[in-house]
């Protein structure tokens, strides 16, 4: 393994805990889990100086947050690109301390979609509002929800390389096994109001209803509440906290757009994982555990190949060989926690993806992955066949 | 009656000619005289190579389904009564490829396929706009 710069370490997480939350706002939420962060790092609200978040509170998100918590922080990054914001906001954390302008960023998301009940995939009313678009004007009239967007992505996918129904299906099973064994998510199941709350089967993901071919309704994520933060520091500081740092050794971030000759089975991670990866000086293969964006299945096993887990169109085939589950016999374990399919989606959910790495690095997980030392942290924000970003962390123990 | 479908809004100047262009039931595309190449959606400037000479062409309407999904829920009452329907992207013979609907055919679940012929039909909107959508060819 080559030797990756150390500048940067994730030092504190927290996950807010409820994926039902009335009556509790999305700032309570932020403020909640920033304390809560800061109190697993040892460290204390004055010590942050930078703040990134996603702008998904009340407007001017940089300025009403840092009034809101009580900070004069010395960098505001409010990158909004989904729901890999929070990968490309570690990227940015990792650069802002290399640069000496931070020693202390901490990442913010707070979100009541389940409580608003917001239709994120299925149509909700979001088509007619705000100002008009080029890319609105170009594709609300025609009725296309977020689910079935996916869903052409999935059905290309089929289309070019032979991919099955039954091969998506088994990533919704290991990440429901690891739900399973998670009691947050279970507990989150039980108040969305989830039938069969248990481990479930590729002939469960089959025989539940179709939302939009080919994606039924067990590969799709949840629709929650919820919340996180996320401490990183600089070396210095890491050196003193409480717990052991989970290093930052590779970033990358991409974009990616309908274009007339493109290939719609190919994500931005193609371009952001080689980025993140060079940089640590490692091999997908060395990876232990996976935290990839499962919106869908679909997005993870594409994000699989583009990463470089597997080659183009061998997604399939990959899923289906013993791994993802924790215990299987080969690498890596995939959404450990139960993932956006089984414990936790409330529109945004990159931060989870740093914060279950953090604790396989730090053998903390509810499906611990032994000896796990290598993690990926792969946000996908957008959408998967349309405009989407891609955000790649690579992370390291001691 | 179900709620009529969202419509392009305006002003919105990039995508506005498009529109205004399906009232005579014209499916137009842009070339870019800089550097040749077809530019979908319309725009002012090209998003290849960023040159401002873009040229308008009425498309033929003849094209093939790059992909698809049907749709068997949406909330959004202008189709939560509608039934499976079938979304796609279609590649049109001149070399852009556009969202649309695949109407026509008795079972979108059974009737639409990848790389299936496909021409455009139109659907008048009460707004004055008329929807390109696409049947069988
Ligand atoms: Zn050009």
């Amino acid at each position: 393994m080559a030797v990756q710069s150390r500048d940067a370490a994730i030092v504190g997480i927290y996950e807010y805990p409820r994926r039902r939350a009335p009556g509790v706002s999305v700032l309570q939420i932020k403020a909640e889990c920033a304390a809560r962060a800061l109190e697993d790092a040892g460290l204390t609200w004055k010590d942050v100086d930078g703040l990134y978040d996603a702008q998904d509170g009340p407007g001017m998100a940089g300025l009403s947050l840092a009034e809101y918590f009580g900070f004069k922080p010395k960098v505001i990054d409010t990158t909004a690109v989904g729901g890999s914001s929070y990968e490309f906001h570690a990227s940015h954390a990792l650069r802002d301390i290399q640069r000496g302008k931070v020693k202390v960023a901490l990442l913010t998301y707070g979100s009541t979609a389940a409580s608003d009940a917001r239709r994120i995939g299925t149509g909700g009313g979001m088509a007619g509002w705000g100002a008009p678009s080029p890319l609105s004007n170009m594709t609300e009239p025609w009725g296309m929800t977020l689910i079935s967007n996916y869903a052409m992505v999935a059905h290309r996918h089929m289309y070019q390389y032979g991919t099955t129904s039954e091969q998506l299906a088994r990533i919704a099973v290991a990440t429901r096994a690891h739900a399973m064994r998670n009691p947050e998510a279970v507990q989150a199941m039980k108040d969305l109001e989830f039938e069969n709350i248990r481990e479930i089967t590729v002939e469960d993901v089959l025989n539940s209803r179709m939302i939009a071919d080919p994606l039924h309704l067990l590969d799709c994520c949840m629709i929650s509440d919820g919340g996180g933060a996320v401490v990183i520091a600089s070396r210095e500081v890491a050196r003193d906290t409480r717990q052991k740092p989970v290093w930052i050794i590779g970033a990358g971030e991409a974009t990616k757009y309908v274009e007339n000759d493109g290939d719609i089975t190919v994500s931005a991670a193609a371009q952001s994982g080689p980025v993140a990866f060079g940089e640590a000086g490692v091999r997908p293969d060395e990876i232990d555990v996976a935290m990839i964006y499962d919106s869908f299945t679909i997005t993870v096993l594409v994000c699989l190949e583009d990463l470089g887990f597997c080659k183009k169109g061998e997604g399939g085939q990959f899923v289906s060989e013993d791994r993802l589950h924790f215990q299987a016999k080969l690498k890596p374990a995939l959404n450990t926690d139960g993932g956006g399919l089984s414990s936790n989606h409330p529109g945004m959910r990159g931060i989870f993806l740093l914060i279950e790495a953090t604790r396989q690095l730090r053998g903390q997980s509810t499906s611990q992955v032994p000896d796990a030392k290598l993690a990926v942290a792969h946000g996908n924000g957008g959408q998967l066949g349309g405009n989407h970003t891609a955000g790649t962390i690579i992370l390291a123990r001691d | 009656m179900p709620a009529p479908r969202p419509q392009p809004r305006f002003p919105e100047p990039d995508t506005q000619p498009f529109w205004e262009a399906t009232k005579e039931h014209r499916l137009t595309y842009q070339t870019c005289r800089t550097c040749s190449k077809v530019v979908f959606y319309p725009r002012r400037h090209c998003p290849h190579c960023g040159g401002r000479d873009l040229e308008w062409h009425d498309s033929k309407g003849f094209g093939t389904v790059y992909t698809y999904s049907v749709v068997r829920l949406n909330r959004h009452p202008a189709f939560a009564d509608l039934g499976p329907y079938a979304v796609a992207y279609v590649d049109l013979d001149e070399g852009f490829r556009m969202l649309t609907n695949i109407v026509g055919v008795a079972d979108p679940v059974k009737d639409v396929r990848i790389g299936m012929r496909v021409k455009v039909r139109w659907d008048d909107q009460e707004s004055g706009i008329s929807l390109p959508m696409f049947e069988p060819a």
